[in-house]
């Protein structure tokens, strides 16, 4: 018999991070995998970031998690989309080296102190009094924790599809948990299924990169992690090719060959990140549909086609292929596939990602109903961090809507549920303007201290940031008049009168560089510290109304609805809003509000109700 | 399990007939326990009551008016007394000695109406000015209000906003992919549409004209006949009961209706400009204030000197030293009557002018400020080149437009709200 604080089952993103967070907040930790070497591994796309999803990056790294880290370890091509337009929706991104990747991986876990790896296949939940009381693996071992996370990814009831194919299992090649499953049905909890799929690998000594659009590496000097200081790989160009009529005439004649149209398949799959035969089925108008070819590593040949993930059948995936500019002799290394999993409606969790039903278990990712590398280790961490506390009896950090995507992502899965696999968007944000990819360390390394999820190293590092930080705000109360700065050259009205620097940066024209003459140069010296200073002030007039607003919810949020909040009690409410409140038991007023459908009138009436209560 | 609420829901007795309504779960049983077996449900009967000792209390028409099917969406009963007051006492203290029964609060049947889903906030405010309303022309906004036009008009723009929000979300989280082009072409014209109908709501008169009457200053110096006009102009006409908010003795305010239409006449007699006086001082003061917030100022004083926008009148006509002002709009005399019927006719086409129309739902203070910060943001919204801008200002619209609808709810505004009815309503 082992014993730990915490069990973590299953090593991709999200049971990574849930494993190190634990750890590095002291508890004894064991995280459970299939196959040790498989760890870390990234199974889709080669690549981190992107829209959304490189705010919670950023947001794990403020964490002081493992993948933005492992990203820069492994990045050979960065790109920071949305360049042109405003900051707070701008999306790091990089291409990752799959070993690379890995490898960082278990370089960090390795480092990682009170974190045991275990291989196995977690077959059983020990419950006693409906509590979590550990884990037993395929041969029998027992394993004793009073917290259990699951990050079982699509491993939980995973069937792979291909054509006429159909395979058990989460990972091409992989096994899938079916025993974990089977006992997860029988729990009475809410379960469906989702689907995913990925593109066929190809071989890229076969494609003639001379005929195609070359994209490189963005050249700038920024990371992942904010401790990321320079970039160590050479970067290498991604290319981008497109479908066409005949490609498109190839897939339509196969459809019926694709198990997502024949029936085999009735999950709901990602309305962002749609298979190429469901693009060319719902836009029947387009002709044409881009293709991003993006190395996989360094010292492979391994390519992957972004934007068109298929199940259709090998041989129809090949004519398929080569039917594009490029890839008229392209060899095929594995096929895509669509994998159909298991997911709990995630409205049975708790804010914390632990399971109401079940106390002691939480679950993170795919299992959560979302779908990316970052929604999950998003997710681990949050997990990881609030099964700590719980085993520890401390305090987790307090996140919400208007600090962090990663609350907004829990908020959105916890109260809506999911109808399709849940990505991260920078539209799903209300305050978005406050929650920029820029500022991460700044919103939420302090509450992470507080929470004792950070290292000595980032500890050190982010107490000489607040210092250069204190330098440059006091540069920035630099009062200087309008003619000066129309003296040198700048668009402002001389007779604007005097303005801190901070003030004149939110005019058009007035930007950090031009203003360089007068702030100290030593206090410019961290770039990115500087941009996000500039942009608050330049956002400064915008991020005030929003304080407004939120201390007017405030009074919303502090209105506490119980868990066995009696909804269908309550005169007035209808079926339909007692069913949407007592599936998603939302934890404030606030939050009833937040759950789709929701009437003006039923929250009038869990409001009387909730006040009722108290008086 | 709510308590059962009853209240006298007519008009202050002594009157013809007086009707209790009982709203709640024991609804029932209190009308079992007063009438005897019940009659079938919304068929009325003739039936005595009687007290807990079996004693008559009075002979009526009752009701029952099973839930939800009923204005507050509870079990609900109507009793239908004969109005006088020792009979209406008799029933409220036999209904008050039942179990689970209490008096209704302020503002609480239409309350439990809200809570219970059967009104939404802005048709909740609409039956709070309906209930108040004194006038035929309140009536009828009113009337417009509670039957939902304004919530309505502010559904579909919100629909028509989010399409807009739509577009530029698309533009942010999607424009690096090729599926998402950009703006469509006629992104800015649709959002000046959508600004230009909130103008025009926002351009119409609004609701406190029609609840607290047209506000008309009578303004001059002393011994100018201020005080006489006033009287003559309030004391001619019947006065409306309900006292106006802020009207204390020493300031002189009067509301009264001149041919159905509201108005509140403001007298700021006896007040010099300059004054050594403090209390007399605190008076200037308000007379300021008044002239300030007075949407019609009669003027009779010396010519010119009013403010710009007020009548010029010539008062004391009848007077052996009259002097007839150069350019006036009336010449009046208080003593013998002449001009004033023509002043009284003018004064009600200005003020029908300057209120909502008959039948048009009005806005409430707290409408028209949300909708013209909505109306801002719209505006501003176009203003952006950055379409991270854009969607803020986009966003910030629809929370204005989700507070008045009463999606976002705070505790101050209901209470405001239901503070503002009448016990029974």
């Amino acid at each position: 018999m082992h014993s730990f604080d915490i069990i973590v089952i299953g090593g991709g993103h999200a049971g990574c991070e849930a494993a190190a967070v634990a750890a590095r907040m002291g508890t004894r930790v064991a995280l459970v995998s299939f196959e040790l070497t498989a760890v870390g591994a990234m199974s889709c796309n080669p690549a981190i970031g992107g829209l959304g999803k490189g705010h919670l990056v950023r947001e794990v790294d403020a964490f002081d998690g493992l993948i933005a880290r492992a990203a820069d370890a492994a990045a050979m091509h960065y790109r920071m989309l949305n360049r042109s337009k405003g900051s707070a929706v701008q999306g790091p991104r990089i291409q990752a080296d799959r070993k690379l990747f890995k490898a960082a991986i278990h370089r960090l876990l390795a480092g990682q102190p009170n974190l045991s790896l275990v291989e196995g296949e977690a077959q059983g939940l020990e419950l006693s009094g409906g509590k979590v009381t550990g884990v037993t693996l395929g041969d029998g071992t027992k394993l004793r924790a009073p917290a259990v996370i699951l990050c079982t990814g699509t491993f939980l009831g995973g069937t792979l599809f291909r054509g006429e194919e159909r395979v058990e299992g989460g990972r091409v090649g992989e096994a899938s948990a079916q025993v974990l499953a089977s006992q997860l049905r029988g729990a009475d909890l809410p379960m469906a299924r989702l689907k995913t799929g990925t593109p066929p690998r190809l071989d890229g000594r076969t494609i003639n990169w001379a005929r195609l659009d070359e994209q490189p590496s963005d050249g700038e000097g920024w990371t992942m992690s904010a401790l990321g200081g320079t970039r160590i790989n050479p970067q290498v160009f991604c290319a981008v090719t497109r479908t066409n009529r005949r490609s498109h005439d190839i897939i339509r004649a196969n459809l019926h060959r694709s198990p997502m149209f024949t029936g085999a398949i009735d999950a709901q799959g990602p309305r962002y990140c749609p298979s190429i035969e469901d693009k060319i089925h719902r836009f029947a108008d387009r002709n044409s549909h881009q293709v991003f070819l993006e190395p996989e590593g360094l010292d492979t040949e391994m390519v992957y086609p972004n934007g068109i993930s298929t199940s259709l059948p090998s041989d129809v995936q090949l004519d398929m292929l080569r039917s594009m500019d490029g890839l008229e002799r392209v060899e095929m290394v594995v096929p895509g596939y669509a994998v159909e999993y298991d997911y709990i409606d995630p409205r049975a969790l708790g804010p914390s990602l632990e399971l109401r039903a079940i106390p002691g278990l939480y679950c993170a990712g795919q299992i959560n109903g979302t779908t990316g590398y970052e929604e999950a280790a998003a997710q681990g961490l949050m997990a990881g961090m609030h099964a700590a506390a719980s085993v520890t009896g401390g305090e987790a950090a307090m996140l919400d809507r208007s600090n962090s995507y990663m609350a907004v992502m829990i908020d959105d899965l916890t109260l809506h549920g999911v109808s399709e696999p849940y990505r991260m968007l920078t539209s799903r944000a209300e305050y978005r303007l406050r929650l920029r990819a820029n500022n991460a360390s700044s919103r939420l390394t302090p509450l992470a201290l507080t929470a004792g999820c950070i290292s000595t190293e980032r500890a050190e590092w982010f107490t000489r940031r607040m210092d250069a930080r204190q330098r440059l705000d006091a540069e920035l109360d630099r009062k200087v008049t309008g003619s000066e700065l129309v003296g040198a050259g700048l668009p402002v009205r001389a007779d604007a009168g005097r303005l801190s620097l901070r003030e004149w940066l939110r005019f058009g024209g007035v930007e950090l560089d031009t203003l360089q003459p007068w702030i100290a140069e030593e206090a410019l010296g961290d770039r990115g510290l500087a941009e996000e200073l500039a942009e608050d002030a330049a956002y400064a007039p915008y991020l005030a109304r929003q304080e407004s607003e939120l201390r007017e919810l405030q009074a919303s949020e502090e209105l506490v609805l119980a868990q066995e909040f009696p909804y269908e009690a309550i005169p007035g409410l209808s079926r339909e809003m007692v069913e949407r409140l007592a599936a998603a038991r939302p934890s404030t007023l606030a939050a009833a509000g937040r759950i789709p459908g929701i009437t003006p009138a039923a929250l009038a009436a869990l409001l009387v109700h909730a006040r009722r209560e108290a008086a | 399990m709510p308590d059962t609420i009853f209240a006298l829901s007519s008009g202050p007795p002594p009157a013809a007939i007086a009707i209790v309504r009982i709203s709640g779960p024991a609804a029932l049983a209190s009308l079992e326990q007063l009438s005897g077996p019940l009659p079938a449900a919304r068929l009325a009967s003739y039936r005595t009551l009687r007290g807990e000792d079996g004693e008559p209390l009075d002979r009526a028409l009752i009701l029952w008016l099973p839930g939800p099917k009923t204005s507050t969406g509870e079990d609900m009963a109507e009793l239908h007394l004969h109005g006088g007051r020792a009979v209406i006492a008799a029933i409220e203290s036999a209904l008050a000695a039942m179990p689970k029964l209490r008096r209704a609060t302020s503002g609480e049947f239409t309350r439990r109406a809200f809570v219970n889903g059967k009104i939404d906030l802005a048709e909740a405010e609409g039956l709070a000015d309906l209930l108040a309303a004194e006038t035929e022309l309140q009536r009828r906004s009113a009337q417009a209000m509670a039957g939902g036009a304004l919530s309505g008009v502010v559904e579909h723009w919100r629909e028509r906003l989010l399409m807009a929000s739509a577009a530029v979300e698309a533009v942010l989280d999607f424009g690096d992919e090729d599926d998402v082009a950009g703006l469509p072409p006629d992104f800015s014209e649709r959002l000046e549409a959508l600004r230009a109908e909130l103008a025009e709501w926002l351009a119409r008169p609004r609701a406190e004209l029609l609840r607290e009457g047209f506000r008309v200053v009578l303004a001059g110096p002393p011994n100018s006949g201020k005080s006489t006009l006033f009287n003559v102009l309030v004391e001619s006409e019947a006065a409306i009961t309900a006292p106006v908010p802020g009207t204390t003795r020493d300031v002189l305010t009067r509301a009264v209706a001149i041919v159905g239409v509201p108005f509140l006449f403001h007298d700021t007699a006896g007040l010099r400009e300059a004054t050594d006086d403090a209390i007399e001082a605190i008076g200037v003061e308000r007379a300021h204030s008044a002239v300030a917030n007075a949407d019609l100022v009669l003027w009779l004083g010396p010519e010119g000197e009013g403010t710009a926008e007020a009548w010029e009148i010539a008062p004391q006509s009848d007077r052996h030293d009259y002097r007839a002002k150069h350019e006036f709009r009336h010449e009046v005399s208080a003593v013998t009557g002449a001009g004033l019927e023509g002043l009284r006719k003018d004064l009600v086409e200005t003020a029908r002018l300057a209120m909502p129309r008959p039948g048009d739902a009005a806005l409430s203070e707290r409408q028209h400020h949300l909708l013209g910060q909505a109306e801002q943001f719209i505006a501003g919204a176009s203003a952006q080149a950055d379409p991270l801008l854009v969607a803020e200002h986009l966003r910030l619209a629809r929370v204005a437009f989700d507070a008045l609808l009463g999606r976002t709810t705070t505790e101050d505004m209901f209470d405001a709200l239901f503070g503002r009815f009448c016990i029974g309503k």
